[in-house]
């Protein structure tokens, strides 16, 4: 840490003064908020893209407390009531009804894991525009896909828990995957749910996972990330680095201090946000049906299977590439492959870093190949995502294929068209009003 | 390149052609009608709590639709004798599944469990409820438009009278039951009002708060808003 190189705070006399220095003498309080507040300096040019990572802190936080407040109240049992309702499901009712504010919170966690999906895709699209995860950011980007890693296991866990139809035959689904993969794919699925079908015990372990083990392991990941991102140094949306140009006191002359002036305008994108959020919590707290699904208020019944599976709507992009692998290629199960590229699909956002070839970062000073392709991909994404939520038909199947295809050329021929693109210069400062 | 996009945009859509021929009728709304929803909730517990639990529901929960303990204990109360009992049955879940083929699901958030594509799951029970006609082939005698081959009885038989499936796939009232269609339309849809309000007792509350928490997050966005151009005054 760059603790050392910042002085220790001396007491002014008064009694809060001499407290902070005592503390400050054996732990690093002042030069910690120095390094990661009020001298940390950001590039001043921020625009709308840069709100979503404090956002996505924020949804952190939100789903961290009130998740503790639904775990006082929720009961991870899949054995059936007195009136043959499951008690793991029973108790998300009691929530909604007996707890006081129980239903807020309920609602808060439920709305907060779309907002997190929506934050942190905005988030990392943010990344694609101004080439945020190039050098010397790679790490910062690393960090970062494995926190959208843990956010998709913690999502699959945690959409278990409500013990609906949607839960158990989602989780049948995923879990299944496992099967498809050779020799000990099955034994491997079962391992996994901890017995021959999901029951009990699958639902008692993606509990486990859920309020401990991933959360841990993300916030882990959080820290990292912005420890890593502190290091370096921000990226803006021109794609220079302002440390190139600094004064004679060794400050970036395009960078202002994070605290004040970034933490007054990330309030302002949280009002806004917490705006956003509260329309839906409390006016369409299901979301359309995309946050909360219908099915999923029908209790978990392991002999009646759904007519249509659909998973929510943050994973569908992938799981339409699951669905559009219809054929049995090279002696290879289709399943098998729908496996393989959605765990490409997501694997192949690690290697952007060297995927990009461009002399430039950002967007504005690319040329009309990166614009294009990040267009075409962007439509392929959003494509790929509704087909999800549709039953398959032989027409919508041909088209995810088509655009799991463009998917996919948008990472594997990067490298020939960032390097063919005609970028414009890069400016020596930023553009800022 | 832009024609490339909007074609690419316009691939997706063309895909996708609706699908089923079932059509659901709107049910009214009766939200905040107490009235309505006490007269759906009197039908309610007469004619489906015999067999349907709603063991997420309280009895004195009902004090949201404007009834006192001792209204509900007059007149609501057939299973038990406390206010803050659940609206459970005394029919075993595994009688119930020999007598019927399938036990009665649980109704606390039906209304919340059938909404879909066609409409709300108001919309889905105020058809379904109005939606059964006479069927020899059926071992009740009884069968259902909206949930073909359904287990469960037309138990409102008497009110409604019997209807019969004609050639052209329309409903037809033979037999006129206790109620005009009129009465027996404006019936059903206090009791599914009264569904719809169990399935989330909170949700008139929560519209409620709802405008005041945007309000309030209205005013302050323009403090914080404020306190960001005040600060950023001398970033040049």
């Amino acid at each position: 840490m760059a603790g050392s190189s910042y002085e220790k705070f001396k007491s002014d006399g008064t009694l809060a003064g001499n407290l902070l220095e005592w503390v400050d003498a054996r732990f690093p309080a002042t030069s910690m908020w120095k390094a990661h507040l009020s001298e940390y300096y950001a590039p001043k040019n921020f625009n709308f893209w840069y709100f979503f990572g404090s956002l996505a802190l924020l949804v952190l936080v939100m789903q961290i407390v009130t998740g503790i407040f639904l775990v006082m109240h929720y009961k991870p049992d899949a054995e059936l009531n007195a009136s043959g309702v499951p008690i793991a499901f029973a108790s998300i009712e009691y929530i909604m009804r007996d707890v006081p504010w129980g239903w807020l919170i309920r609602y808060m966690h439920s709305t907060g894991a779309s907002a997190f999906f929506i934050v942190v895709y905005l988030h990392m699209f943010r990344g694609l525009l101004y080439g945020s995860y190039r050098k010397p950011r790679e790490l910062i980007w690393i960090f970062g896909v494995l926190i959208y890693l843990c956010l998709m296991a913690e999502a699959f866990a945690g959409y278990l828990l409500p013990w609906g139809q949607m839960s158990y035959w989602g989780a049948q689904v995923i879990l299944n995957l496992f099967g498809a993969i050779p020799v000990v794919g099955n034994d491997l699925a079962t391992w996994i749910r901890g017995d021959y079908v999901i029951g009990d015990a699958t639902l008692n372990r993606m509990f486990s996972f859920h309020v401990i083990a991933i959360p841990l392991a993300l916030l882990g990941l959080v820290v990292a990330h912005l420890l890593a991102l502190h290091e370096v140094g921000s990226n803006n949306p021109d794609g220079i680095e302002i440390k190139k140009k600094k004064d004679e006191r060794g400050i970036p002359l395009d960078g202002i201090p994070f605290h004040p002036y970034y933490t007054v305008k990330d309030i302002v994108g949280v009002v806004v946000f917490l705006m956003a959020f509260s329309v839906v919590v409390f006016f369409v707290p299901e979301g359309g049906g995309y946050f909360l699904e219908s099915n999923n208020f029908i209790p978990a019944n392991p002999m009646v299977t759904p007519p249509h599976i659909a998973p929510v709507w943050y994973f569908t992009p992938f799981y339409s590439i699951l669905r559009a692998n219809t054929i049995n290629f090279f002696w290879i199960d289709a399943k098998l492959w729908g496996v393989i590229f959605m765990g490409l699909g997501v694997m192949l956002f690690f290697f952007l870093p060297w995927l990009d070839r461009s002399p430039v970062k950002s967007i504005r000073y690319r040329g009309p190949l990166y614009k294009g392709a990040l267009a075409i991909f962007v439509v392929a994404f959003g494509t790929l995502g509704y087909l999800g939520i549709q039953p398959p038909t032989p027409s919508r199947t041909m088209v995810s294929q088509v655009c799991a295809i463009l998917y996919f050329a948008f990472f594997f021929l990067m490298p020939i068209y960032t390097k063919l693109d005609k970028c414009r210069p890069e400016p020596d400062r930023v553009t800022f009003k | 390149m832009k024609k490339l996009l909007f074609f690419l945009l316009l691939v997706p859509l063309l895909a996708f052609a609706a699908e089923g021929e079932l059509h659901l009728d709107k049910a009214p709304d009766v939200s905040g009608d107490n009235a309505a929803l006490q007269r759906g909730a009197r039908i309610f517990v007469n004619y489906c709590l015999s067999c349907h639990s709603a063991s997420g529901m309280r009895y004195n929960r009902l004090h949201d639709i404007g009834l006192t303990d001792k209204e509900i204990k007059k007149n609501l109360l057939f299973t038990t004798d406390k206010v803050g009992d659940l609206m459970r049955v005394s029919m075993q879940h595994a009688d119930a599944k020999v007598w019927f083929g399938t036990a009665p699901p649980d109704l606390t958030v039906i209304a919340r469990a059938r909404s879909g594509e066609l409409g709300s799951g108001a919309d889905w029970l105020y058809t379904y409820l109005r939606g059964f006609y006479r069927d020899a082939s059926r071992p009740t005698g009884w069968n259902n438009v909206v949930f073909p081959n359904v287990a469960m009885p037309h138990v409102l038989w008497q009110l409604q009278g019997e209807q019969i499936m004609g050639p052209d796939g329309k409903l037809k009232l033979v037999k006129s039951g206790t109620m005009t269609p009129q009465e027996y339309d404006a019936m059903v849809a206090d009791l599914v009002g009264y569904l719809k309000y169990m399935g989330e007792p909170v949700a008139g509350f929560r519209k409620k708060l709802g405008v005041g928490v945007l309000i309030a997050l209205a005013l302050l966005f323009g403090l914080t808003y404020a306190l960001k151009r005040e600060f950023w005054k001398d970033i040049h």
